[in-house]
Order: C-alpha cells, then structure tokens, then sequence
C-alpha cells in the first residue's frame, strides 16, 4: 500500500487498445461445425473450459488436417468479460498454422504477450491476467481430444502459479535459497501470488491443488528439520562448535557423567553445568559445584584443571571451565 | 445520449441543493463552536437542516439525529459502541444481521467477531428479503443488536421494519437499520416503526458524498466513536460540515415532499424498462416489484457475463452496476444472487440499473434499445449459446465456487 494505491484501480484504463479493439470486434468469433470440416477432409475438435458458474467459460474450435496434425482453422465461443474475450481471440490466431503439438506449447504467457501494444507494458491489469490461463487450459484439452491422451500428461511440470506461471519447484528452491519468511517476499521474488491470488490460500476464485501458505510453511518446516539434523550429526560426529545450545550441554553433562561425576561422588560433592557461552576464541562453560566440592581448596585448581582437560579433549580445545 | 443508471452507488447532487450550501463556503465560513458572530452565522441554517431532517423521517424531538461523515461511519458507530457499552461492559455476545448487508455492516461484524463476538448472519428468502419470524428465532438473551438493512442495495428489495422493529422492541433487543437505500427513496415514518438506530447518507438523495447522519431512539445511551472537541452534544466530535449539513438538510427535504407522486413518477419509467428488459429471452428480475424501492432492477441475463454487459453498456454511454465476478476485485461471485437461491451461473450474469428522479423517458427509450442490442451481441460471441457440441470428453466440469 502507497500513494498509487489509495485509489482503486480503473480496470478498464488499464486495458490495452488490442484488449479494447477485439472485445469490441472479436476475429474468431463463430463455430465450425463437423460438416465444414469433413468438407475439407479435416478432423473437428471441440472443447469447453470452465463454466458459466464460474463466471468464465470458453468453447474452442480446431479443424485439423489429419495428415500434418496441422490446425487449419480456429474459432471460439466464449461466456466471460472483456479480456476473456479477447484473450480467446488471440488464443485461436495463435493456434491457426500450428500443429497440435506446437499449439500444446502455448501459454497464457504468450496470449497475454500477444495482446499487448508494446512489449513492455502488459495488456491488462494484474487481477486479469488469469484470464488468459483459460486459453492455454482449453487448448490442452483440445490436443488431448485431437492425440488420444490425457491432457495431464503435457504438464511437465505442477503449475502453482498459473497466472504467472511459476511451478512448484521454482518456489520450493527461491524459499530455500533466499530464505524467504512471508508471502509478500514469495510474490516479490517470483510474481507468484501477484495476481489472481487464487494461489495464495483457499477460498480464492479458483480451488487450488497447491497454495503459497502451505508450501512455505512446509518448505519452512523442511528447513528447520534440516538444520537440526545438520546440527544433530555434527554433534554425533564430534564438531562440538557447530552443535545448538542444548546439544552442547548434553554432550558435555554425558561427557562429566562419564569421566568427572563419579570422583566428585566418591569425595561427598557434585557438580552442574549451569550455562555454555561461546565466543571468538572460547567456549566458555559455566560450572557450580554442589555438596563437599563446595569450598574445597582442589575445586579451584586440581579438580578443575582435571574437569577441564577432559573436557578440552573429548569436545573442543576450546573450551574453558568457570566455576560460579 | 448518455444515461447514468447506477442511482444506487451514488446521485447526481440537485442543482438546487449545490445553490443551498454554496455561501456556506465563502461567505459564512465561521465555525459553529465559536462564539463570535462568525460562527454564529450559520447556526440558523444549521437548525433549519436539522429540521428539514427530523420532519423528513418524522423524527421526535426526544431523538437525536447526529451528523456523520457517511454512512459507513454511522453503521461502524453502531455496531462498535454496542459492542463496548453491551458486549465488553455488558453481559451480551450475540449480533444478528444477515448475509446481504453493505460490507459497511458486514465487514465490521467480520471484525467483531475477531473480537469474539458470536454474530448470526441471517438468510434471505428467495425474494431476497429477511423473513421477520426468522430473526425472531434467533434472537437469545445474550443478543444485542439486530443489524438488517431497510432496503437492499443490489435488489432494491424491502425488508419487513416495522415488524422486525416490534420482535426486537418485544424481545429488548437494540435495532439497528442500515437505511441508506430507503431514506429518500421510500416513506419513512420514525413515529410508525421501532428502530432504534438508522444510518443515512445524502449522496444516496442527490446530497453530496461526504455526508450521512445515525438516528438515535429517544437520545438513547452509544459512546461515541469520536472522541473530541464535544461537537453534535458530545455525540460525534468534529467540526460542524456546515455546508454539507446544509446541503443534506435540503437533499432530504427535496427527496421527499410530495415523495408518492416522486415514486409514481420514478416506477412507472422503472416498471416500463423492466417490461422491456423481461421480453429478452431467459431472464429474470430479482423480487416482487411490489415490495422493492421503486428505481432498482437486478436482472439476470443468460449467457451474459455481467462485467462484458457491462462494458458494452459503457460504450454506448449507459452507466449501470453489477457485483458479479470480474468485475470486482475478489472476483467473486454476486453474493446477493448466491443468497437469494439462484443458480450459481445466474450469479455472473446480474445487472443492476438503478433510476433517479432525474431520468428521463427518452433516457429508458435509449436503454431499451442499446440494453438490447448488447445483448444480442454478446449472445452470439456466447459459449452458452453455442450450437455445435463439444467432442465428447470435451465437456467443461462444472465449476466448484468459493465466496465468503
């Protein structure tokens, strides 16, 4: 939220001219129906996406030539507003010429690159880019009709993001690598979530397989459980400086209970690790003594020479033992 | 031509009105709160509007009426200082409103019930309106306000006051009434029904924006949510908005003398477009036009989607409304047309007009014939009136819809 914020956006201004001119004259408009194509020997290929219940529905025409898999010809229906419109207008110019298996290839990316006026600004304001997903849904399913396979198998990889097309890898990977803590950052880095939202968390317009919050909190949790492990095995294979707090207390308590505890039992005393504090050039632990060894004149000079050179070889050189 | 039919978002202030509050710029600038003769200035104007307001609503002199900013202010009032002087220093925790009401209502119930308020959000018949016996039934001994608006703001659909009034007056239950789509549009008899509290704005009566006013019953107990220089009787602070007060006080007076022949006036054009609109194949107009301010039309369009309706309405220069799916930011469906039961596809394809008493018949003529021609062009782009059929396993899913 800023100063260009504090207005509402007019939705309409933000449209470009291609987006305004084939709302108001789409090309492509009409039907083909199964007599034209068999006139031409060509094969019909009809299909629907969406729904009027979902505010948005489009029904794409191919003919195809069935020797050269090549679309001939590419007309559209749509129910939906304005950008609908005029993105499934530019989704049949650019299928006309290809073949089924180039068309598979296009994306909303290319449909919404296509409506602009010039390369650099978009064609439509951000919560209408996912307009233009419809397009490449629709013209998946028509090439899984027209091929015999199921239109899953042209995703090559999970599409969190449609609008922007981010996958769940990408996202996975600029998490980890940028330590990223909050959504915000999420859409910053990778324009994921920065447009319809519906990828952002349920309850959006459209139901998601996969939302933004629950991939960070688990990329977050896989994180955490990593470092502790990292943490744990380090411990486990002696580097006492790159274990946590608590290990390093552990290991040194399982270190005295060891080695230390039991002379100190024998002589009436005991001792305890209060706290480790570890700086530059040492690691400081802090001891109190309990019982006999408290005020006993060795608890200054033997005893402890001995707690810290048992210490110093079995953990790290560099530790120092304080009394308190 | 060009027609603005979205009457229902906000009018064009009255010519007469703007005259009324002009010197009140310039010429008597003072403030009200002062002493000197500056202030004093504007004092008889000041009670002259409050008058014009009080007989507009056949208001007691025992009851305040308190300027506001808006209605939204005045909505927020109530709900917020209800909950402080009922909820957090009462023994209440229970608001009833419904489904329907202006986010100004909705969303701040949202917000009290993170508060931790229990908040029961009514249905509304297939009519659109609130049925009387169910806010009865929901209404416990830990309610403290019922919250339903007069009037609709999407269908123009009038809610039984007067006897939800009575149930709440009965049971001891504050009442409140979001009038904002009734005052001016509707008679209003304060003395008839049992309200406790009403919000009002003027821009909804040809009044400018800025302005609204909260009716309180009998000067009733509701902290303020102002705080400050103790203006309207320590009710609501802030400097007097003396011109818009003004302007309100003779909006209101405009709007409503001589209001039935207003409404005759305003329904017949309402009742001959709507005629005209229904004649178009597969569609419908949201309740009985009996019980419905006399400007609205919420009509559903087959085939069409209202936000492409209502581009191509704009370009032939009609101005009208619709809370269907692409338009709005959230992209959800018309919550309106989702509550009253109609089919979820129905819920993209409303259009509200919205009349004034400033619209003209050649302005419904031109409607009619431009309503008609989008119609028409968008039905034949239409997927839902498309011929050929899909391939089969071509066929969309239907859609799973989210809102709220």
């Amino acid at each position: 939220m800023a100063k260009n914020d504090l207005l509402g956006a007019s939705l309409w201004d933000a449209y470009s001219n291609k987006v305004t001119t084939l709302m108001n004259n789409p090309k492509h408009q009409g039907e083909i129906t199964e007599e034209e194509a068999a006139a031409h020997g060509n094969k019909l290929i009809v299909a629907d996406f969406g729904a009027e219940s979902c505010g948005d529905a489009v029904r794409l025409y191919w003919e195809v030539d069935p020797k050269t898999d090549v679309i001939v010809n590419s007309k559209f229906k749509s129910f939906g507003c304005g950008t609908a419109i005029a993105s499934s207008d530019v989704m049949t110019e650019l299928c006309i010429g290809k073949t089924v298996q180039e068309a598979v290839k296009i994306t909303n990316i290319d449909v919404e690159f296509a409506l602009r006026d010039n390369p650099e600004t978009p064609a439509v304001p951000p919560q209408k880019m996912h307009c233009s997903v419809m397009a490449y849904d629709v013209i998946k399913k028509a090439a899984a009709l027209y091929l015999g396979v199921d239109s899953e198998s042209f995703e090559e990889e999970i599409i969190v993001c449609e609008c922007a097309r981010v996958s769940l890898k990408t996202l996975q990977e600029v998490i980890r690598l940028n330590d990223l803590t909050t959504i915000e950052q999420i859409t910053d880095y990778t324009k994921a979530g920065g447009f319809c939202k519906s990828c952002i968390k349920p309850g959006g317009h459209e139901k998601r397989e996969y939302y933004l919050v629950d991939i960070l909190r688990d990329t977050r949790r896989e994180m955490d459980e990593e470092k502790m492990k990292a943490a744990a095995d380090a411990g486990s294979k002696g580097s006492f400086e790159s274990m946590t707090l608590v290990q390093q207390i552990k290991a040194i308590d399982a270190e005295i209970d060891e080695s230390v505890r039991q002379f100190l039992i024998m002589d009436g005393g005991d001792m305890e690790v209060i706290d480790v504090k570890p700086s530059d050039d040492y690691i400081d632990v802090y001891i109190r003594y309990l019982g006999a060894c408290n005020g006993c004149a060795s608890s200054a000079t033997g005893t402890l020479y001995a707690i810290e050179s048992t210490l110093k070889e079995k953990l790290s050189k560099k530790i120092r033992v304080l009394p308190i | 031509m060009q027609v603005y039919l979205d009457n229902n978002a906000t009018t064009m202030v009255d010519p007469l009105v703007v005259e009324e509050m002009q010197p009140f710029f310039s010429e008597i600038y003072g403030n009200p709160n002062s002493l000197h003769k500056f202030g004093t200035a504007s004092h008889h104007a000041l009670r002259k509007a409050m008058d014009q307001v009080y007989k507009a609503l056949n208001a007691g002199d025992d009851d305040d009426i308190v300027f506001t900013s808006c209605a939204t202010e005045s909505n927020n009032w109530v709900l917020k200082s209800v909950f402080t002087d009922h909820i957090v220093n009462g023994d209440k925790n229970h608001i009833i409103t419904t489904e329907v009401e202006h986010p100004s209502v909705y969303a701040a119930c949202k917000a009290l019930e993170e508060e931790g308020v229990k908040v029961t959000y009514l249905p509304v018949n297939h009519q659109g309106i609130v049925e009387a016996h169910v806010v009865k039934s929901f209404i416990t001994d830990k309610t403290a306000l019922v919250s339903i608006m007069w009037a609709s703001n999407e269908t123009g659909m009038i809610n039984p006051i007067k006897e939800i009034g009575e149930i709440c007056k009965e049971k001891g239950v504050l009442f409140h009434t979001d009038g904002v789509q009734a005052v001016g549009k509707i008679p209003i008899d304060l003395q008839d029904v049992h309200v406790d509290f009403l919000s009002m704005s003027a821009h909804k009566f040809h009044g400018p924006k800025g302005i609204g006013a909260l009716y309180i019953r009998k000067s009733q107990k509701l902290s303020p949510l102002l705080h400050g220089g103790e203006h309207m009787g320590g009710r609501r602070s802030g400097t007097l908005n003396v011109p818009y007060i003004v302007a309100m006080g003779k909006a209101i007076e405009l709007a409503t003398t001589n209001l039935e022949d207003k409404i005759a006036s305003i329904r017949a054009k309402r009742d001959r477009l709507e005629d005209a609109l229904l004649k178009l194949s597969d569609t419908f107009v949201v309740g009985d036009r009996d019980n419905r301010t006399p400007n609205t039309i919420l009509i559903s369009i087959k085939g069409v989607e209202g936000e492409g309706m209502l581009w191509d309405l704009n370009n032939a220069l009609i101005g009208a409304s619709t809370g269907s799916a692409c338009a709005s930011e959230d992209l959800q469906a018309n919550t309106v047309m989702l509550a009253i039961g109609a089919d979820s596809e129905l819920a993209h394809t409303g259009i509200r007009l919205s009349l004034s008493r400033f619209t003209t018949d050649e302005e419904i003529d031109y409607t009619i014939e431009h309503f008609t021609k989008a119609v028409n062009r968008l039905r034949a782009i239409s997927s839902s009136f498309a011929k050929v059929k899909p391939t089969p396993g071509g066929e969309a899913k239907e859609c799973e819809l989210h809102f709220h």
